[in-house]
């Protein structure tokens, strides 16, 4: 069904391609930041893609994520050896879905980041909708985006200081606006 | 003294007045409003205490009614609505969002909206029912008709103070 | 009589004006504050107004972020049930469907799920998006001034929310569903009382058409107001109905059919011009198919069990629980540790009410979630408000904003 989508990509684009898979039915292409762009500008206009309808674009902090091998066959009552990624492995990832109405497709990008660079081009300019997706994702993660027509925060306050999302930020870190004085009433 | 009891009784007819005709300001945010347009609905009508039509400006209405999560955001947008109503006004928090934060224990949601405004009546359910909401109201217009709500309390306790250095 | 409207009018009367003159004029900054009676709950909208125009908006959305993300990382899977409750609370099955689906498919369990449970999934679904409806077109016609067809359409919510609070237990926020299945199975009465319930609902929509389709003021304030081409409405990420109303035949329930919606019939409405007319006859003409869709579902439905019979995911019956030891902890492992979910990452999408309502899950082995991000239509939907009232009246806000029907527990996740 979409597996072109992917051939397509790794014909064009080569090396900026770093790796495809296809598990649980869902395409997926890891893009290099560089060439997030072109890549983003080749599955809007050609009409083979033809990737009209943006989806959602988030991000994933990767930061003492220990994948623990659970199988099929695990019991529940074993506990199972966690394996740590590498530490030179990318903190962040960037994930945008996009899908095509004329070809009934879809695909998922990921942009592998780093933590002290965790910036890219903005896709707005192509598509209209991640212009708040973009928002979101900088307010929640840090995200900074390149060329981004309005970029400030859309779910939390300005005063706020911080990106919630990140998973060195602990749940209840609460950073009140405003508190009223406790009398005896 | 006869003047004592006459301005009670005078006080207990006014409570009686207004606890029968509250109008209220729901400060709608969250799931908690569908539950109060099932409470304004014909099924649990709230008609019936008097309390039927929202005024929708703070300064025509005297029950604010919190309904659904507050958050931290909010919290000024709150302070203001609360400050914007003319006393006597009475406050009650609709849901266990905004009496104590309910599940939401995080960096937005505000633990409850009595960290901004005094509260009278607290309704805990997340959503409440309708019956749970009208047992709070009764219980709100028993506060205000023995004068006990906190800015029925507040008045009488600057008139307490007033009173007290004018002597 | 001159003399007269001098004097009441002041220094000019309206023949002294100039018809050429400009009267001076600047733009002034208006806000549609986070607290409006427009039951929409809290999203702000700075409009810049010239005279009764709109020149610019900037629609502010955030004022109930409630950390759905956060909180999930924290919960377990099961847990995170009723934090979807509370997304879209006027169809809160159907974030829950989409929620199992997405666990299901990082499981390997979207086939496995017993067909019974499909169809009850299917069938609450529909009810939900029946109460979406339901409220979305009653409040929006409050706003305009239709106080009566708001109370015929909240009278109907009620017969469906006693109807699944008899299932589930609650009237609004029910956690229903559960990784694998549903909690429990239908009641015994429920067929009988669905479809007096659907005759009765067939009947409040005739009376409320009648009230408003063909009232002029109604008709007046919604038809060309807000019209969306649907190019741009595509490249907004607009989804639901309200691309629906744009022309574009896009429904999941078609595209994609997840459950058992490819053995039920049924048609998608599309409108034409995408203004807000288009977009409230699109959402009764789903309600009409929704409908449909359940009486044949109540038809077909099988017997069957309610939840895949895999120990790792559903819990033991009660009765097993209570006198067998291993049953007891095998409860008490998932009720603690929570499903063990194999590390990857996966995306499930269902037809919300307000279109693609999608759940991208990232889960690393444990019971946790390490993320469960919730694509929600109503923020993507919401993007496109302050395009669309540009140049039009602020009396139109609220008719195109109604009809966008932003949910704010959807809309600030």
């Amino acid at each position: 069904m979409a597996r072109n989508v992917l051939d397509a990509l790794t014909a064009k684009f080569g090396g900026a391609i770093l790796e495809t898979s296809s598990a649980y039915g869902d395409d997926v292409a890891v893009v290099k930041r560089e060439s997030l762009l072109d890549v983003a500008g080749f599955l809007k206009s050609d009409p083979a893609m033809a990737f009209d309808l943006p989806c959602y674009c988030t991000c994933v902090d990767y930061l003492g994520m220990e994948m623990l091998t659970v199988s099929p066959t695990t019991p529940l009552a074993v506990p199972s050896i966690p394996s740590a990624l590498p530490p030179e492995a990318p903190r962040y990832a960037m994930v945008y879905e996009l899908r095509s109405i004329k070809h009934r497709h879809r695909v998922r990008l990921k942009v592998p980041l780093h933590d002290n660079d965790l910036k890219l081009p903005t896709l707005s300019g192509l598509w209209a909708a991640f212009n708040w997706l973009e928002r979101e994702t900088y307010d929640m993660y840090g995200v900074a985006f390149e060329g981004h027509p309005d970029l400030r925060r859309i779910f939390m306050y300005d005063e706020f200081i911080g990106h919630p999302l990140r998973k060195d930020y602990p749940k209840e870190r609460r950073q009140p606006l405003v508190r009223r004085e406790w009398t005896d009433e | 003294m006869g003047l004592e009891i006459a301005t009670t009784k005078l006080e207990d007819a006014a409570n009686w007045g207004r606890k029968f005709s509250l109008f209220t300001y729901p400060f709608v945010t969250a799931c908690c409003g569908m539950e109060f347009m099932s409470v304004a609905a014909p099924k649990y009508d709230i008609a019936r205490f008097g309390a039927e039509f929202p005024r929708f400006s703070p300064r025509q209405s005297d029950l604010l009614m919190v309904v659904g999560t507050i958050t931290e955001r909010q919290g000024p947008i709150l302070k203001r609505v609360y400050d914007q109503m003319a006393e006597p006004k009475w406050v009650i928090a609709f849901g266990v969002c905004a009496s104590t934060g309910g599940f939401y224990q995080n960096y937005s949601a505000m633990p409850g909206a009595d960290q901004v405004i005094p509260v009278d009546v607290y309704i805990p359910g997340c959503p409440p029912r309708p019956e749970q909401v009208l047992d709070a109201l009764m219980l709100l217009m028993k506060r205000v008709q023995d004068g006990r709500g906190h800015s029925q309390v507040r008045h009488k306790r600057e008139q307490l103070a007033r009173h007290g250095e004018g002597t | 009589m001159a003399e007269i409207k001098k004097l009441v009018l002041g220094r000019k009367v309206v023949e002294d004006l100039d018809e050429d003159q400009e009267l001076p004029h600047e733009l002034m900054t208006v806000n549609m504050g986070p607290s409006h009676p427009a039951m929409h709950g809290t999203v702000r909208i700075v409009l810049t107004v010239d005279g009764e125009r709109v020149v610019e908006s900037d629609v502010q959305p955030g004022f109930l972020h409630r950390c759905f993300e956060k909180e999930s990382e924290y919960a377990t899977y099961t847990q995170i049930f009723p934090y979807t409750d509370r997304l879209n609370y006027i169809s809160p099955m159907i974030n829950n469907v989409g929620y199992a689906m997405a666990v299901e498919k990082l499981l390997g369990l979207t086939d496995a799920v017993p067909v019974r449970a499909q169809y009850i999934r299917v069938i609450v679904s529909e009810i939900s998006r029946i109460t979406d409806h339901l409220t979305c077109v009653g409040a929006s016609a409050m706003e305009l001034g239709a106080f009566t067809p708001f109370l015929y359409f909240l009278k109907a919510r009620e017969w469906l929310f006693e109807l699944l609070e008899e299932l589930s237990g609650a009237r609004l926020t029910y956690s229903y569903v559960r990784i694998g299945g549903v909690v429990s199975d239908l009641t015994p009465d429920f067929n009988q009382r669905l479809t007096d319930l659907l005759d009765k609902i067939d009947g409040v929509m005739l009376e409320v058409e009648g009230l408003l389709n063909n009232n002029r003021i109604f008709r007046d304030r919604m038809e060309g107001v807000g019209p969306f081409s649907a190019a741009e409405a595509l490249s907004f990420g607009l989804t639901g109905p309200c691309l629906r109303a744009c022309g574009v035949d896009y429904d999941v329930r078609k595209d994609n059919p997840y459950l058992v919606y490819d053995r039920l019939e049924f048609d998608v409405p599309v409108g034409t011009a995408g203004d807000c007319f288009d977009r409230y006859l699109v959402r009764l003409e789903e309600m009409r198919q929704s409908i449909r869709m359940l009486r044949q579902a109540m038809r077909d439905i099988p017997a069957g069990p309610v939840i895949v019979d895999d120990p790792r995911v559903a819990l033991p019956p009660k009765k097993e629980a209570y006198n067998t030891i291993e049953a007891m902890i095998r409860h008490f492992k998932h009720i603690v540790d929570g499903i063990r979910v194999p590390p990857g990452e996966a995306y499930a999408w269902c037809e919300g009410g307000n279109g693609e309502l999608g759940f991208f899950v990232v889960a690393d082995g444990t019971g946790r979630p390490w993320k469960c991000y919730c694509r929600s239509p109503s923020l993507i939907n919401t993007q496109t408000v302050s395009k669309t009232i540009q140049g039009h009246l602020i009396s139109d806000v609220v008719p195109i904003f109604g009809m966008i029907n932003m949910i704010g527990g959807e809309c600030d996740k």
